[in-house]
């Protein structure tokens, strides 16, 4: 079992490596290759029309003109153990994990993430709450109850969710629920300090699009499971029909849908970009919006690597979790 | 064949133990013939290891010694029924012998060609005379294709010129196993059980092949019509002069369909023998708990049968037992079972074993074995063992 | 609509007119059951009307081949059949209590305590994410009020009767890292942990290799002298039923083909169908026929029963009858003292055939 979790610790690493080369690659390479000089890149940085001497010197700061190797080498370097940037004029420190600095706002990147992932982790987490225990409990009723009037109104409002994109029923909740009928307040929330049950409409938007979708999972493993030979042994046993469907049946249909939360969570904690821009939440789906539409390439890179870290993550956390609950896992 | 005809029993007189009946009335010609073939197949110290990796670097460990140097032959026109329980090796030979997998150690000669290390390219010709039967009819038939086409495919693979067009030649594979020719262009889930075996039969036979392994061709299917594919599997082999390689852990299926019987244990042969010889005169301990396990459908046997109870289960193979693989289970097993691996020796004419005390057997067989050892293991010194019970 | 013939062949069974005939002195009875299951392709009849007894401590021997309805007759006894998919009719008296009619919730009590059930594949019947020792802990709490000490002290003690060395440690072990024939002694040790009266065994020996299927027959065969309980083995192997069985029955279609004690059966069989299962086997125990004896073509499907006698499409011998085959339903009739044979055939006839035809062949 250790010797998996390090095996996989060792791969979650060398695949955030092979990302953030390819990102580089993707938001350094390809603009050079169509055109872009060192010189543009630094004229964002600078702002509208800047001196030569001002352009060299940015570019010697974040050094624009190295081979785009080294580039890359300096990127990961810093990451890893901080780096100190010589302005001329004065000595800026940047701690590990150094992602650079915005070329809009000079802030630094990592300090601008940090404010913005509790931000989406509330959304998410909040969110995952709902649709966790609407989606499983429809799911198990509707496999229980298959082919009854239930079953199908539950899983046509399903199929619908699952249709329904959050910019769709955010901005209609938003019209009704906030502003014709007044029963919530405006969706403002920035950070942990904020009352967290501001968050109520985006959370409800967006659990009914994945309650929609794990209601379905749940149904489908369900019935599967149901038919196992496992159930009919409970039965046979004695044991009243809630502990076969709950203590039996449920505990091994969740263990697949274990697996497709752990990549949505991580999905979604790497940026719930629909919901945040539906809302105007300023999380880390926004940071990475305006990044790019501001080509502000540090950003775009640092939420890039930090959404590819939470899905690494939840991964590695989602394969532990399976050694835990399925013994076969742990024993082979 | 007469009634009587399946008696085919070798002067086996000086072996009998005294007062056992004898029944030895002339041999059938087709058993004749069988014993007269040459080795069509011929294995020899084949042997299959698979690794086992654990730890950070996936370092091979250890080794799933699922097949650990067997050797037999089998003669033209015969039938060699490879019986043992699970976990014993003989699926593993069986797929070695078609060469589905690569086998670690040993040497396959089919035909006098070695065919070992033989690549897939090249085997392509020889695909022609090997061919195999599997358990399960369903799961080896592609539910997309129709019979004819299922039964067709191996002209096809193989460009082979028919002389009335492939679809005739279908049709007549597809009426000698049995079906309805008109059949041609139905499904495989159209098909009972017993009728997909049937298919799965033509197919292999379609190009007349010389060898045909079946693994468990029978044990996925009823009662009664397992009786007619056993049956169907006979005729062929009468009239297209088929060899077989049948491996099965029905020991009575595999008693009615062989002409010689081979029992594994833990990826050894432990014995080899003529089908009679082997199920009335049993020599290795392994075979004789194997036989008094298999219930027999006649009330009126019940507790009047002698009865030997393996305890446990089978050791792993990762880590099986050393010298005699048996000795843990092994009521007669002495000090030597431990330390010195009986070789599989003919202690009668046509029967092998490997056991340091055999049974059934009046030839002092501890002294043949235990020169043998001592001839494979030089240094182990042989100490005076009691002469085995007969 | 389905829901209202359920409910009127259940008042039917255990009612008025049918069968009433109130509780028998059987320890188990079963009269006339049948289970019907209507499907879009039409009504499946898995067992169409079928009546046995048992006594504790004998052991009944259920034969067929796939589809014969034996399995579905064993989950009909135990109440498994989702009553929602499944017509259930006719009477099943268990020790003075009628099981057709009773609430579910009056017969999940009676499963697992009174009557219990083995599998055919020991790996899947078990839950693969808990040990062993809380299944059998679970199956016994569920009917005795004891507490979880108590109960693993129960199962540790059960898990070391169906003869599981080291059985303290293994308690904590979960199904998959015991080998096939340890898990079907603990699914045996599980079945037996409430002291059931009844244990169904539905091909409890299938899955297993030859001399794992003696030890786990041997251990039956021990434990019903230690329980006295009353055994039902389901097969299709007629080597089993000869050596635990007391009686047999032998189904064919969801019927009953033939029933009577083992020896009668075994050495007279009175069905063709029996005939034809013995000329099917290949024996171990004696020198080879030259040829086996197949029944021809295959087992019928359960929603186009054949007319007449169900058998007689594949029967060498229905010709004999002239019409009455393929018009009318033999009945089961006693034709020996407790020898049921349901066949058109006059039994002179049929001693006639097994004497000369059928004996001197196996």
């Amino acid at each position: 079992m250790v010797a998996f979790i390090v095996r996989r610790l060792l791969g979650a690493v060398g695949l955030l490596l092979i990302i953030s080369a390819v990102t580089y690659a993707i938001f350094f390479l390809v603009p050079r290759a169509a055109g872009v000089t060192s010189d543009d890149i630094a004229g964002r940085f600078a702002g509208k029309q800047p001196d030569a001497a001002t352009l060299a010197a940015i570019k010697d700061r974040f050094g624009l003109d190295d081979p785009i190797p080294v580039q890359y080498g300096k990127y990961i370097k810093s990451i890893v153990a901080g780096d100190t940037y010589d302005t001329g004029t004065e000595k800026i420190d940047c701690p590990a994990p150094c992602l650079g600095y915005s070329f809009r706002t000079n802030q630094s990147v990592t300090d601008q993430i940090v404010d913005r992932v509790p931000v989406t982790m509330m959304i998410a987490l909040g969110a995952a709450v709902l649709w966790v225990l609407a989606g499983v409990s429809i799911g198990v009723l509707s496999a229980l109850r298959r082919g009854t009037l239930f079953d199908r109104v539950a899983m046509g409002v399903a199929l619908a969710g699952v249709s329904l994109p959050v910019f769709f029923t955010g901005l209609l909740s938003l019209a009704f629920v906030v502003h014709r009928w007044n029963l919530l307040p405006e969706v403002n929330y920035t950070g942990l300090g904020d009352n967290p049950f501001n968050l109520l409409l985006p959370w409800v938007c967006l659990a009914f699009l994945y309650a929609a979708m794990y209601a379905r999972l749940t149904r489908a493993g369900m019935l599967e499971t149901m038919n196992e030979d496992f159930i009919r042994t409970a039965r046979a046993k004695g044991l009243p029909e809630k502990t076969v469907v709950v203590k039996h049946g449920l505990r091994a249909t969740l263990t697949p849908i274990m697996t497709v939360f752990g990549l949505d969570i991580g999905l979604l904690l790497g940026g719930a970009i629909i919901t945040e821009r539906t809302f105007s939440i300023p999380g880390l789906g926004q940071l990475a919006l305006d990044g790019v539409n501001q080509s502000d390439l540090p950003v775009v890179l640092g939420a890039t690597l930090t959404a590819a870290l939470f899905i690494v993550l939840a991964n590695l956390v989602v394969d532990i979790l399976y050694g835990v609950v399925d013994p076969r896992v742990r024993h082979s | 064949m007469t009634s009587t005809g399946g008696n085919e029993t070798v002067s086996t007189d000086e072996t009998t133990p005294a007062g056992a009946p004898v029944t030895a009335p002339a041999p059938a010609p087709e058993a004749r013939r069988a014993r007269g073939g040459e080795p069509l197949l011929q294995v020899e110290n084949l042997g299959k290891h698979f690794p086992v990796t654990a730890g950070l670097l996936r370092r091979q460990v250890a080794a799933v010694k699922a097949v650990d140097g067997v050797s037999f032959s089998v003669r033209k026109g015969e039938t060699l029924g490879l019986v043992g329980e699970s976990g014993c090796g003989k699926s593993t030979t069986g797929r070695m012998v078609m060469r589905l997998l690569d086998p670690s150690f040993g040497k396959i000669t089919f035909e006098g060609q070695d065919i070992t290390t033989m690549s897939q390219g090249r085997l392509r010709p020889l695909r022609r005379d090997l061919q195999m039967i599997f358990q399960d009819p369903y799961s080896s038939l592609n539910p997309r294709k129709t019979v004819g086409a299922l039964v067709g495919a191996p002209f096809r693979l193989q460009k082979v010129q028919t002389e009335n067009g492939v679809k005739k030649a279908v049709q007549e594979i597809l009426e000698l196993v049995g079906l309805n020719p008109e059949h041609y262009n139905r499904y495989p889930h159209e098909f009972s059980g017993g009728q997909r075996q049937r298919i799965g039969i033509a197919r292999t036979l379609a190009l007349k092949p010389k060898l045909i392994v079946a693994d468990e061709p029978v044990s996925a299917l009823d009662v009664s019509v397992q009786a007619q594919v056993v049956n169907l599997l006979e005729d062929l082999q009468d009239e297209l002069d088929l060899t077989y390689v049948v491996i099965a852990h029905d020991l009575s299926v595999v008693r009615h369909i062989s002409d010689r019987v081979a029992v594994m244990y833990l990826g050894k042969i432990v014995e080899v023998a003529d089908r009679n010889d082997l199920y009335e005169r049993p020599m290795h301990p392994y075979t004789n708990a194997l036989l008094s396990a298999v219930p027999v459908p006649d009330p009126s046997d019940r507790g009047d049968r002698q009865r030997i109870r393996l305890q446990g289960d089978v050791p792993s193979p990762l880590d099986p037992p050393p010298a005699c693989r048996f000795h843990t289970r092994c009521w007669k097993a002495q000090d030597i079972c431990k330390q010195v691996e009986p070789p599989l020796v003919e202690l009668s004419p046509g029967h092998e074993a490997a056991c340091h005390f055999p049974e059934n057997t009046t030839v002092s067989a501890t002294d043949e074995v235990a020169r043998a050892a001592v001839a494979l293991a030089p240094g182990t010194t042989v100490v005076d063992e009691p002469q085995a019970e007969v | 609509m389905a829901r209202k013939q359920q409910a009127e062949l259940i008042n039917g069974g255990s009612g008025d007119s049918s069968g009433g005939r109130g509780a028998p002195t059987s320890f188990l009875e079963v009269r006339d059951l049948k289970i019907h299951f209507p499907t879009d392709d039409g009504l499946v009849k898995s067992v169409d009307g079928l009546n046995f007894q048992l006594e504790r401590g004998r052991t009944l021997g259920i034969v067929g081949e796939s589809g014969s309805g034996k399995s579905v007759t064993s989950l009909g006894i135990l109440g498994l059949h989702n009553r929602r998919n499944a017509k259930v009719s006719g009477e099943i008296w268990l020790d003075g209590t009628e099981l057709v009619g009773a609430s579910a919730g009056r017969v999940r009590r009676l499963r697992g305590q009174k009557m219990a059930m083995i599998f055919q594949d020991p790996l899947s019947s078990m839950h693969p994410f808990y040990t062993v020792g809380s299944q059998i802990i679970e199956a016994y709490r569920v009917h005795n009020d004891v507490s979880k000490q108590v109960a693993r002290k129960h199962a540790i003690d059960m898990l070391g009767r169906v003869g599981i060395p080291k059985p303290d440690k293994r308690v904590d072990d979960y199904p998959h890292q015991f080998s096939g024939g340890m898990r079907q002694r603990a699914m045996i040790a599980m079945a037996l942990s409430c002291d059931p009266e009844l244990l169904i065994a539905d091909e409890p020996t299938t899955a297993l290799d030859v001399t794992v299927q003696a030890q786990i027959l041997d251990l039956l065969r021990d434990l019903q002298q230690e329980f006295n309980s009353a055994i039902i083995m389901i097969t299709h192997d007629l080597g089993v039923v000869a050596e635990l069985s007391d009686d047999i029955l032998v189904m064919y279609a969801g019927r009953c083909a033939e029933y009577g004690p083992v020896d009668d059966t075994f050495h007279r069989p009175l069905h063709p169908y029996t005939w034809g299962l013995l000329g099917s086997m290949p024996r171990l125990d004696r020198e080879r026929s030259e040829r086996l004896m197949p029944i021809k073509g295959t087992p019928p499907s359960l929603i186009n029963v054949p007319r007449g006698c169900a058998f007689n499409p594949r029967c060498a011998y229905g010709d004999l009858n002239g019409d009455k085959s393929t018009t009318e339903r033999p009945e089961l009739l006693e034709l020996e003292p407790g020898h049921k044979a349901a066949c058109h055939l006059p039994l002179e006839k049929r001693r006639e055939i097994w004497d000369s035809e059928i004996r001197p062949k196996l």
